[in-house]
């Protein structure tokens, strides 16, 4: 309890050990509330990852899978049909199971992996940590919401194993395909588990978000103001305003959807003859008012997506940089920015459906401008760069890739974005590259980043380096193997979705590019499982942490203890000073965010004990000791 | 067997890093943390310049590699199409500024700042002038391209020209079908529940009298063309394509015009453009004799959407003209009965046959008129 006593003097007020902390610190647990049913965020949050990192695993191998399709269309795979059955006849993947798994690779990717995985792990993990609040504002909606993603989980998981298969209409979901079972046998069963697992998502993230909210508003510790905290809750927070704002539209379009389906309503349907059915009975529906309901809520999603690992990337860089996040303000105020642009740019994904000329002119005038801030972003972690004392940290490794990808991904959403272009490469392989750098990759190496850094808060081990740079090299070389050259297979028109280009004059000169990129998706992916191998290799057998604050770092969340305990300080939840990018400043290394203005010198907070940097003992050796 | 030992080999590899990684920990331990700590930051930042440089040649070589198999080379085959190139490289020229400068900058900051044990990092929050500066130069440039880019967007999506041909373009699971307006130059009526494949209406022309679906029969069907799988264009004569489709969504993909619209069921759109060279003269332009302008479907549209092929070939007025006069309509397949040519399979040879489908056609249009009345 020494180190506590300490901390809870710099918080300039005095306390006996063993105050209303400890009465939240020490209440019984049995294993069931400890680690499944637990309403500790902490908990929740890792709870969230490890779920993510599953579903990244399964996503990915997926892409694998269909990748091998496109690679290699003439080779025969026995194995798969040893694999996955009568999905792959004589080896080869069939244009039903081939559509499925892409559907299924770009749902649970941007929903499971990058808006629960990501934003859920650390929305939970780091919100009360930073801000320094005790848990979350609600925890049983906390836990509440994980059980909602993990039934949708499980719901979406299902559906691969009935008789027509999983849906297989695309992530986007476009009726009236989607909503008719005679138009693909995907949209039969498998797109009623589809919406039921996609609706108990959108509850799981409404109650999440505004648990995140009501926390970040209500709940900050003393001193804690708006404008000193981290961009990483910054980042988490203003993605789950975008995400409790835009959910419901989705819903509101999902339960159309499902009236379409099974009650014999005409939103989405019109005029519609199926071979081999007839006439069907819908009249005067609009099959477009589906996409912008979907992209009301799809396009806020790829921002839902970028915002945490933003944010993430600013505080992991500023951090390891040892010099402050560059133009803190201007972090924020862009990203306020884009949470406002983020609702009035839907249509851009709706360039070609013939939409009103004047109404795509002013969605062209606003997604261009969205470019702005995230230009401007662009710049200030440049300058946060420049000038700095950069260590190399596996987390600091995936910022700067972060950065770099994001550049690639980008720019080319300048292309995408002026309708006049759009026209040309919609649809292709050029929209792949994009979106996938630009939110895709992007936010993964936001999410390793993150990983890579706060491992040692969560489990109180270190993950290994070498593995790390290991890791991080051969994904930002595969990522750019992989779709680079997609830039070049869009501009010639290359369609996206597809099943098999070798009847196609204009496309099927790529075949050995797609070789070429099926291999390296392969190897991309394998590297993957060093990440793997290493996060739950050290989870158990990691290097112990020695002390509580390994980046010497000035968030709050490394004035917490080694083993965090639920309620997060074992006293007095300390008082914050400024806000927590004050590294080298005036001859110090770093300033902690507890440290009183104008007590920079003050040898009571430059101390090992007061900065986290002292070397504790294990706590189990301190515990024998004390027995002997 | 091999897959086995492919996997097999695959997670050997990965428990041989694994252990080598787990061996430098110790190492690292061992030689203490401060000094292994500088060792790797130093490889690192070695790395970040050497991922730099092999970047940028890496650019270089794919560009060169993959240029001459975009369509850029040859550039668009449609003449509204030159605007979207035009754009395209201007749009280029600008962001591969931005990403040089960018990238270079960050790759190199990476390498250069690297941790030094004596340097101290500049203390540096904030800096208005710099901050409203990379505020206010993205900005103004964004609106440049905006303007620039809207007005080939509203070229675009404007008035097809007076005088341009018109065909009706129709997708359905999994293909496209072309109707010409034929002798009359007039599309006439259809409705979805009139579609009949087994009777050869596969679009639901309205050729009879309908009392369930309280339809008269439009006359202006009876000359209407329709031709599936194939469209045939004009060079230089610009084309109206009226889409539609019968199912779910599709879209007419044209890469090579740089042109693209989606077909909704229940709501028609439309698209037009003036074809440059016709298949011939661009077959001799890339000197590749398989040249084709093809169709793709570029919206999801079910398991067959790969297959959903359609060729276009661009031709002379005059190969126009004959490919045209050697087509019949679309009602003579459904009643060849009313076929002229089935009455007098003498006339029906090359030279003659168009005066001869013009004049059944003026028959049909009169009896029809006369059953309207």
């Amino acid at each position: 309890m020494n180190n506590e006593a300490v901390l809870q003097a710099g918080a300039a007020t005095l306390h006996v050990a063993g105050d209303h902390g400890e009465a939240h610190h020490h209440h019984k647990q049995s294993f069931i509330t400890k680690y499944i049913f637990s309403q500790d965020h902490k908990t929740i949050g890792k709870q969230f990852l490890i779920t993510g990192i599953i579903w990244a695993l399964i996503g990915g191998f997926m892409s694998v899978l269909f990748r091998l399709q496109l690679g290699f269309p003439d080779t025969s795979f026995p194995w798969l049909s040893t694999v996955i059955g009568h999905w792959a006849k004589d080896g080869h993947i069939t244009a039903e199971a081939y559509y499925s798994l892409t559907t299924i690779h770009g749902t649970v990717m941007i929903f499971f992996v990058l808006t629960g995985g990501l934003s859920g792990t650390f929305a939970n993990f780091l919100i009360p940590l930073q801000i320094g609040a005790r848990d979350m504002a609600s925890p049983l909606m906390n836990m509440l919401s994980y059980w909602f993603f993990f039934t949708a989980s499980v719901i979406m998981l299902s559906s691969f194993f009935v008789e027509t298969g999983p849906f297989a209409g695309g992530w986007t979901a476009y009726p009236p395909l989607s909503a008719l079972g005679d138009a693909s046998p995907g949209s039969k069963t498998g797109m009623d588990l589809w919406l039921a697992s996609l609706i108990l998502f959108v509850v799981s993230q409404l109650l999440a978000g505004l648990n995140y909210i009501s926390t970040v508003l209500n709940m900050r510790t003393k001193g804690m103001s708006m404008m000193r905290m981290p961009l990483s809750t910054w980042g988490v927070f203003l993605q789950a305003v975008l995400g409790v704002l835009s959910f419901p539209v989705l819903f509101a379009g999902f339960i159309l959807l499902i009236f379409d389906r099974h009650f014999g309503t005409s939103f989405y349907l019109s005029d519609i003859y199926i071979q081999g059915v007839g006439a069907l009975p819908h009249e005067g529906g609009n099959a477009i008012l589906y996409q912008h309901l979907f992209w009301f809520l799809g396009h806020p999603e790829v921002y839902i997506v970028i915002l945490p690992a933003m944010g993430i990337v600013s505080e992991v860089m500023s951090t390891n940089g040892r010099k402050p996040i560059f133009g803190y303000s201007a972090m924020v105020m862009s990203m306020f920015a884009i949470v406002v642009l983020a609702f009035l740019v839907w249509a851009h994904h709706m360039f070609v459906t013939g939409m009103n000329p004047f109404l795509g002119s002013i969605f062209v005038l606003l997604t261009l401008l969205i470019a702005v801030p995230s230009a401007i972003k662009v710049f200030n972690w440049l300058t946060t760069l420049w000038k700095g004392n950069l260590r190399f940290t596996p987390g600091m490794l995936f910022a700067i890739g972060f950065v770099s990808v994001f550049i690639s991904g980008g720019l080319t959403g300048i292309y995408t974005g002026n309708s006049a272009i759009d026209i040309h490469i919609h649809d292709t392989y050029f929209i792949i590259a994009h979106f996938h750098l630009v939110m895709g990759v992007a936010a993964f190496f936001g999410m390793f980043c993150g990983v890579y850094h706060w491992f040692p808060k969560m489990y109180g081990r270190h993950m290994n380096n070498t593995l790390g740079y290991i890791h991080f090299w051969v994904t930002l070389v595969g990522a750019y193997l992989i779709f680079w050259p997609m830039h070049y297979e869009g501009l010639a028109g290359m369609p996206r979705r597809y099943y098999d280009y070798s009847s196609w004059e204009s496309f099927k000169q790529f075949v050995e590019l797609n070789r070429f990129i099926s291999i390296c998706v392969i190897i991309t992916f394998a590297a993957q499982f060093l990440f793997l191998f290493n996060f739950f290799h050290s989870i158990f057998k990691g290097r112990k942490l020695t002390v509580k604050n390994p980046w010497k770092s000035n968030a709050l969340e490394w004035t917490t203890p080694i083993n965090v305990g639920h309620g997060n300080w074992p006293g007095e939840i300390p008082e914050v000073h400024r806000w927590p990018y004050d590294y080298s400043k005036d001859g110090h290394d770093f300033i902690p965010q507890t440290v009183p203005v104008g007590e920079e010198d003050n040898p009571l907070y430059t101390s090992a004990e007061f900065t986290g940097i002292k070397v504790e003992e294990e706590p189990a050796k301190a515990h024998k000791k004390a027995h002997a | 067997m091999s897959m086995f030992f492919t996997v097999a080999a695959f997670f050997l590899i990965v428990i041989v890093i694994f252990q080598i990684a787990k061996a430098t920990e110790y190492v690292s331990v061992l030689k203490g943390e401060e000094q292994s700590f500088k060792q790797s930051n130093k490889v690192n930042g070695v790395l970040m310049i050497v991922f730099l440089i092999l970047g940028l040649i890496g650019v270089y070589w794919c560009n060169k590699l993959l240029y001459p198999r975009m369509t850029f080379r040859e550039g668009s085959a449609s003449i509204e199409g030159e605007q979207v190139d035009k754009l395209f490289w201007i749009t280029l020229i600008l962001t591969g500024i931005v990403f040089f400068a960018t990238q270079i900058l960050l790759f190199w900051f990476a390498f250069r700042y690297q941790y030094k044990e004596n340097r101290k990092a500049f203390y540096f929050p904030h800096n208005n002038t710099m901050e409203i500066i990379w505020t206010s130069v993205p900005t103004i440039v964004l609106l440049i391209m905006i303007v620039y880019g809207l007005r080939s967007w509203f070229l675009f999506t404007g008035d097809a020209p007076k005088g341009a041909m018109q065909i009706e373009v129709t997708g359905h699971q999994f293909g496209w079908e072309f109707r010409y307006p034929g002798e009359d130059g007039v599309f006439g009526k259809k409705y979805f529940k009139d579609i009949d494949p087994a009777n050869s209406n596969t679009l639901g022309l309205i050729w009879q009298d309908n009392a369930a679906l309280k339809q008269k029969a439009d006359p202006a069907t009876f000359d209407d063309i329709i031709i599936s799988g194939t469209m045939y264009l004009v060079k230089n004569k610009p084309v109206e394509l009226l889409i539609n489709s019968q199912d779910v969504i599709h879209d007419v993909g044209l890469p090579q015009f740089r042109m693209k619209m989606d077909a909704v069921p229940g709501t028609p759109t439309r698209l037009w453009f003036t074809p440059k060279y016709t298949t011939e003269e661009m077959r001799k332009i890339t000197g590749n004799p398989h040249y084709t302008y093809e169709l793709a479907c570029d919206q999801l549209c079910g398991n067959g959407h790969y297959s959903m092929r359609a060729v276009i070939e661009v031709v002379t007025q005059q190969e126009y003209d004959v490919i045209m006069a050697k087509q019949k309509p679309a009602y003579f397949r459904a009643f060849p009965d009313k076929d002229p040519s089935n009455q007098q399979p003498a006339a029906a040879t090359d030279s003659t046959a168009a005066p001869g489908a013009a004049t059944a056609l003026r028959a049909a249009h009169d009896t029809a008129a006369l059953a309207l009345r």
